[in-house]
């Protein structure tokens, strides 16, 4: 079990509801990765536009926790306000917070995050920053309130799985009592499983499954992925070693000692 | 009068949000709205007068990631 903001959860795998070939392969991936919280956003749309309800209704029949995103925001003030339409929107307090500050790698400005966060926070939100590995930027998340952080792997969409391992791992230490959930950058299974390793409670993901092949078996492959990652961070990962140490016991061994 | 509706400069004969919805055919459609960066909920678009210069957004449910 894992819990976001007192809700529990089964499934530690999130995923994006975007990209996909078509809604109906959309929602069996979705079905297939065993996820219980998909991800979704909020655009405008012309007039007589009858897009979003098609997709309200997609959502619907899936049955799962919406956690609306602020995509696209670039500055405190939208992504502010772009949160507090989407609890009007989909009824949830709970809000994916982004604040993007460069376009080529859809950086997280962090400092503009903080100060949305705060401000969300005060304003009765659920907050799931997305954030990078830098651990004083994760340390005020926390401090404003966040239950839940969410540094990236690697840039969105890049599928490069985790680049700064060692700044994870502090995340990791640091933030025991934090949900700490691996968002962005991941692009296949092992990474996924990878980051469970970690000791990271959960991954969000969308790319990688969505853009694959045939999109339902990836994400049977990131589900089966996760839960391995996380069964061997629960049964205890053994340390690496600078040197070789057999595994078949020496005594015993024939010829052992014998007198040439 | 003129407001900027979705980003775009928008002649409405339209004094309220719920008139506004009406004009623009987004009826039976999921929305939310915003006035010049304030959400509007639900129960106030008929109370909710609208001025030349609105910045207004209307937005619907869309795929994420």
């Amino acid at each position: 079990m894992v819990s976001f903001y007192g809700k529990d959860f089964s499934s530690r795998l999130l995923i994006g509801t975007a990209l996909y070939p078509s809604p109906a392969i959309m929602q069996h991936a979705v079905r297939a990765s065993g996820a219980e919280i998909v991800t979704v956003s909020l655009r405008r749309e012309a007039a007589g536009g009858r897009i979003g309800n098609a997709f309200w209704d997609l959502i619907r029949e899936l049955d799962v926790t919406e956690l609306p995103n602020t995509a696209g925001c670039r500055s405190v003030r939208e992504a502010v306000t772009t949160a507090q339409l989407a609890r009007e929107l989909f009824g949830t307090s709970w809000i994916k917070l982004e604040v993007i500050g460069d376009d080529e790698t859809l950086q997280p400005d962090v400092v503009g995050l903080v100060e949305a966060a705060a401000i969300l926070v005060k304003d009765g939100f659920d907050v799931f920053p997305y954030c990078t590995e830098d651990l004083t930027v994760a340390l005020k998340l926390r401090d404003a309130g966040c239950r839940v952080v969410m540094p990236w792997a690697a840039p969105i969409g890049s599928a490069r799985g985790i680049v700064n391992r060692e700044a994870l791992k502090v995340l990791r230490a640091r933030l025991p009592e934090v949900t700490l959930v691996i968002d962005a950058g991941l692009g296949a299974p092992s990474h996924a499983a990878d980051a469970m390793e970690l000791g990271y409670d959960a991954v969000l993901l969308n790319t990688a499954i969505a853009k694959a092949g045939d999109p339902v078996e990836m994400a049977k492959g990131f589900r089966l992925a996760v839960e391995a990652g996380r069964v061997a961070y629960e049964a205890g990962l053994m340390g690496p070693r600078d040197f070789a140490s057999p595994s078949t016991p020496v005594v015993g061994t024939p010829f052992w000692h014998a007198v040439s | 009068m003129l407001v900027v509706l979705n980003g775009e400069r928008t002649e409405i004969a339209a004094r309220n949000l719920a008139a506004l919805l009406s004009e623009r055919d987004y009826e039976h459609t999921h929305v939310a709205i915003a006035v010049n960066y304030q959400v509007v909920p639900r129960a106030r678009w008929t109370d909710a007068t609208l001025n030349s210069g609105d910045q207004i957004e209307i937005i619907t449910p869309r795929q994420g990631g």
